[in-house]
Order: structure tokens, then sequence, then C-alpha cells
């Protein structure tokens, strides 16, 4: 070996070291972000997996005429407004005789969600021949009840700084040796609008909301995007001044600050045009405008990466330039589009800041049937129940933002179906 | 003859003047013609006053050393300069004795009477089908499902690729050889039924047996259609054309017949360009 080639040798341990040494740092922050990750994802979960169960009460109620005031041939509206709590009452009280005093008596009311009482009405209205009968169901225990079936209730504790009194222990203890409470299925959360009481309350509405919200957003800002890029790389004359401004325009639009769009929608959409605030109709008019940028400017990428062999052969072929965009430019550019399409789309799922201004932070009861309905969309929700004193809502946001979660999942995993299958070779 | 020779090995080869095109640029009834054709792309010209005809049902080839401006005058004919925005062409030239540069006249149509085989096969990511039709289904050229099987049987059999591919007509056309998609974009000219077809070194990027097997098809196609045909290759132009044009730094130097070029050509820059002292 000649002097030159042990230098280099020599020299070469050196390279290695500093190469294996890269190495090490990148897998260390690897793991540290990993860890960042895991531990997020961790307290999420752990404090929300026990909201998808809710805790059950099994009662026995007699529909007896006298305690209703109705009787099976009563009209709609009679029995709409019968005394349905007066006969939960009783099926309680039946349970735990010889219950006094105003304060215990309200404790043992509050065993049972007070939806229990709408509950037994929509059963009764669907079949009024119930009237009379004896019958058992299972209506949603509160809030407390359920917090201390999930076990964030220490019955160690001394029973003044407690929420559930030793009284009321004591019923809860009887009741789980009849069998009567149990933990289900949480479709609640699922399929209910907002509610002050936290068993009642479902993201239903958020979700609905949301979902029009964005089919809004995707309608809107999906057409005029790409439009938009098409126009710029293929059409606009190049070195114009008009269209230079468009494009820093809309590169600058990308980095404007999300609630800006939000003092836009407040000025321009309700106070100009006057569209009805809190609306998905609106939500999406906003978030159209902070989508646009990113469509643009992924569309505007994957266009320009067509070779342009095969625009050539189209036009020697005499396709006209519009001919050439929809039928050889467009298909070939999709999957670049596509992408930038999702992540526009999941960057919009999770914005409040703007959607606060414009009213979405309203507290809405009901799911939204349309566009035009008052809804609110599930990052606004997280942070409303984020804010309710209520113990039971702690487990209910992390329950919510893992929805979210999911739903940005899915939104990916679409993305790269859709990719996979518009990916073409040549 | 010895006088220049002389002068030759006093100066550089590149101080030989352009006076004009030697040899016979012209002919009766030109299919396609061109009078003091200058093309700029922006300031800088890269064609000077080219006059030149191409005859009806023939071949003409057009050589020169790289950059002399054989491809940019080729693109001229079908008007494919339109499409670089700093690229302004003047002069007239008529197809059928009509100005093809004229403002009411569309390109759109043109190019489907003058088609183009590019340097690089550029088959559509479609099926061999799809690619041979597209142009059919473009212009409307067949009104039902039958007519257009038709068309396309035809062009494949006409660009001798159809008793390779006739059992996978809905394979991917990228999926051919290099050979077989040059002859698939043939085709797929052929199946406008152009009246003129151009084509820019069709068969630089292929092996030897498969420009064998286009040169052939060149000759076939001559029956009916008219060929202009850019190469590098001299050997080419001179198994396959009628009529040569010797292209040189833009401008036009000589036309001659093939034969006349390869054995006895008029001036000295060709000379020196067939016999390899450059380009």
């Amino acid at each position: 070996m000649s002097t030159t080639t042990k230098k280099i040798e020599r020299h070469l341990k050196k390279r290695y070291a500093k190469e294996k040494r890269f190495r090490l740092y990148g897998i260390i922050s690897l793991l540290i972000s990993f860890s960042f990750l895991a531990v997020l994802l961790f307290t999420i979960f752990s404090k929300g997996l026990p909201a998808f169960q809710q805790t059950y009460i099994k009662l026995d109620v007699v529909l007896s005429e006298s305690a209703l005031g109705v009787n099976k041939d009563s009209s709609i509206d009679d029995l709409y407004s019968a005394n349905y709590s007066k006969v939960i009452k009783n099926s309680l009280k039946e349970m735990f005789p010889g219950v006094k005093g105003r304060k215990k008596k309200i404790a043992l009311k509050n065993l049972v969600s007070k939806s229990a009482a709408y509950d037994l009405r929509d059963k009764v209205i669907a079949q009024p021949s119930l009237i009379g009968t004896k019958q058992s169901y299972w209506f949603l225990a509160k809030d407390d009840v359920d917090v201390f079936m999930k076990g964030d209730i220490d019955r160690t504790l001394h029973e003044s700084s407690r929420r559930i009194k030793d009284y009321q222990l004591a019923w809860i203890d009887k009741l789980l040796k009849e069998g009567r409470l149990e933990k289900r299925f949480n479709t609640v959360l699922f399929t209910a609008g907002d509610s002050r009481e936290p068993e009642q309350a479902g993201m239903g509405g958020a979700i609905v909301g949301s979902l029009l919200t964005m089919l809004v957003t995707l309608l809107l800002s999906f057409p005029i995007g790409v439009a938009t890029a098409a126009y710029l790389e293929e059409f606009a004359p190049q070195n114009n001044r008009w269209v230079d401004l468009i494009e820093v325009n809309i590169n600058n639009l990308a980095a404007v600050p999300s609630i800006v769009f939000g003092l836009l929608g407040l000025a321009v959409y309700i106070n100009i045009f006057g569209i009805p605030r809190s609306t998905p109709l609106l939500g999406g008019l906003v978030l159209t405008l902070m989508t646009l940028p990113t469509i643009i400017i992924a569309s505007r990428a994957a266009i320009k990466s067509v070779p342009p062999s095969i625009k050539e052969a189209a036009i020697g072929l005499g396709a006209s330039p519009v001919q050439v965009l929809f039928q050889h430019t467009l298909p070939l550019a999709m999957p670049g589009i596509l992408t930038g399409t999702i992540i526009g789309m999941a960057q919009a799922l999770g914005e409040t800041a703007p959607l606060l201004m414009i009213g979405m932070v309203a507290f809405v009861s009901d799911i939204p049937s349309s566009i035009f309905d008052p809804s609110t969309v599930m990052p606004v929700q997280i942070y409303l129940w984020s804010d309710s004193p209520e113990r039971a809502f702690t487990e209910r946001t992390s329950a919510a933002i893992m929805i979210l979660l999911g739903f940005l999942v899915l939104m990916n995993l679409i993305a790269i179906v859709l990719r996979k299958k518009f990916e073409r070779k040549w | 003859m010895t006088e220049q020779k002389l002068d030759i090995e006093k100066r550089s080869e590149f101080d030989i003047e352009i006076n004009g095109t030697v040899g016979k640029p012209f002919v009766d009834h030109p299919k396609m013609s061109s009078r003091n054709c200058d093309v700029f792309y922006g300031d800088k010209q890269a064609i000077f006053d080219v006059n030149l005809d191409i005859a009806n049902n023939e071949i003409i080839a057009m050589i020169g050393p790289s950059g002399c401006g054989k491809s940019t005058y080729l693109r001229v004919l079908n008007r494919m300069n339109d499409t670089i925005p700093i690229c302004r062409v003047m002069g007239e030239h008529t197809l059928d004795g009509e100005n093809i540069y004229d403002k009411k006249q569309d390109p759109v149509l043109l190019r489907a009477r003058v088609g183009m085989v590019f340097q690089k096969p550029n088959p559509f990511p479609k099926s061999i089908y799809d690619n041979v039709a597209y142009g059919a289904r473009l212009h409307g050229l067949a009104s039902n499902r039958s007519e257009l099987d038709e068309v396309v049987e035809s062009s494949l059999i006409k660009a001798g690729l159809f008793k390779e591919v006739k059992d996978d007509l809905n394979k991917p056309g990228t999926g051919l050889s290099g050979g077989q998609q040059q002859r698939l974009c043939i085709a797929r000219a052929i199946a406008v039924d152009p009246e003129v077809i151009l084509m820019d070194e069709p068969t630089s990027a292929l092996d030897p047996i498969a420009t064998a097997l286009i040169e052939e098809l060149m000759d076939e196609l001559k029956e009916n259609y008219t060929i202009a045909i850019v190469t590098h290759s001299m050997q080419q132009a001179a198994r396959v054309s009628q009529r040569t044009a010797y292209f040189h730094m833009g401008k036009l130097v000589e036309v001659n017949e093939t034969d006349k070029i390869f054995t006895n050509p008029e001036h000295q820059l060709t000379e020196n360009y067939i016999t390899g002292r450059f380009g």
C-alpha cells in the first residue's frame, strides 16, 4: 500500500466514527420524539377510555294512571306533559323506603339522570298501552354515580371531602348487590348533542357540524384551488405584473394567522352578506380561504411535475390547450393534488380560532340537520368541555380528543388509498 | 476545385460563406413550402431566411450539426413553436398553398393534418388501444366502437405493430420496448389520417434492429403520406430519403437529390459535413 492509501485508511476511521455519531444523534432524537408521542397518547387514552362506558341503573316503574295523570286514550299533548318524574321518584322510594329530609330526598332522586323522565315519556308515547302496567327499564345513571363506578371517588376519604355521602354509598352498594347497576357502551357520547349534564352530553352535534363544515369547505376550495393552480401554471401570461401580484398574495395567504380569517368572516360574511352566524355554511366559507393556499401550492407542484413530453404528444395530435389540461395534465397530477387537498382538509378539521370568532363557540344542543342550522365543530366542543366544572367531563374531553384524532387518521388513510389508486407509471 | 482546396488549407472551415441556398430547394406543386423563414427565441435568431419546398409523397431528410436549427424548422411546419412563448416565427409557410400562420387558421386543425413523431417515444400512460384511438376520439373520426376498432387496427397494421400486440391491446402502452413504443407513436399519429408526418430524430433512441424496422416502415408510408425527417445519421438520410436538406448554423446551405448530396455535393460546407470534418 502506498503512503497515500495509509493516510486515507487512518482518515477513514475518523470518518466512520463521525457517521456513527451522527446516526446515534438521529436515533436519540427519534426516541425522544417517540417517547413524547407515547406519553401524549398514553395520557389521552388512559383518561379517555373510561368515557366510552356509561353507568346504567335498572328501575322498576309502575306506570299508574293516578301518578301520571293520563290514561291510554289521552291525547298526544297530554301524554307529552304527563308527570313521568313522579313515576321515577315513586320507583326509587319503593326501593329505598324511609328516606326522610329534603336533602336526602333530592340525593335519592339524583341517583338517576334527568333524562330518565324524557326516556320514559318517549317510550309511553310510542306505546300508550304501557299505561297501567309495571315495567323494568335501564336508565342513565347520574354523573356522580358514574364517576364513582369508574373509581374516581375515593371511598376511604372522610365524608365531608367526598361528593358522594355515606348514605348514598349505602344505596349504591345495595343497587350493586341487586345487580341494578351496570356499565354499558356509551352510545350517548356519539349520538347526543351537547348538554350541561355530563351523562347526557355527546359529540353527535359536533361530529355532524364538523362533517357539514368540511363538506362546504371541500366543495368550495377544491374546484377553486385546482382551477387557480391550472390557470397559473398553464394559461397565465409569464412575467406579467398582475399575475406575479396574484402569486405573491397566494403565498402570503398561507402564512396569515388563522384568527384573521375569523375577523374577516365577522366583518364581511356576517356584517355585509348577512350569512347566519354559527352555521356550517359560514364556517365552511371562512375555512375555504384558509385551505385555498395549501391546495393551490400543492396542485401547482403536481401540475408542474407532469412530463412535458406527454403534453407535447397531445398537442402534436391536435388537442387544444384545455383538452390537454383535462385529458392529460389533471389526471396525471391527481395524486399530488389529492394529497394537498387532504392535508388542507385535515388542517381545517382541527381549526378552532377562526370559528370561535364567527360564533361556533355557542352552546348548541341540537344536532344540525343542514348547513343553515347553528352548530359547533369538534375542536370547539373539546374546548367547551375542558372548561366545564363537572368531574365527569374530564374523561369526556379526552374521549372527544380521541375521536378527533380518529377522524384525522381516517382522513390520512383515505389520502393514502386515493394516492395509490391514481398513481401512474410513466 | 484545386484553388478552392488551397484556400481551405489556409482558412478554417467555418469561414466558408453561405450566400443563399445551393441546389434545388424548390419543386413544382409542393405539399408544403416556406419562404423567408426567420425564427427568433427572444432576441436570439435561430433560423435565417430559409426557403424550402417539400414535395408531395416524398421523404425529405434534414441533416446538419447539433444546434443548426433543423428541429426548430421542423416544428415551424406544424406550429409547435406556438407553445413556446418567447419564440417568434416569421415568413410565409403554406400547406397545399394555404398560409398556415394565417390568423384565421386553427392550429388544432393544422396539427390534425400535419402529424409529428418525437425523438423520445412518448406514449400516453394508457392502454395501447387508447393510445392509438386518442386522436380519432379527439377529432370525432369514428362514430361507434366498431369503427374505432377498425381505425386502431389499420393504424397498428400500417405501423407494423399489429401482429406483436393484437392480443394485448389493453396492456399499457408504456410497457412496450423502445422500438415498439416508437411504432406505437407512429400508429397514433397515423390514426388521425394526416397528410404530412414530421419526424424529429425518430430512431436516435433506438437500437439498430428497431431502427431498421422503422426505416422500412417509412418507405411503405411514403406511398400515402409526405414525410419530413430530421436525422443525425447521414446513413439513415441516405437510406430513406429522396431529397436531403443540409442546415448549418440556422441557414439552409444546400438542398438536392439525396444521391447527389452524398456523392457530389455542390457546397463546400456540405462536403465538409458529410465527410466528417465536423458535426
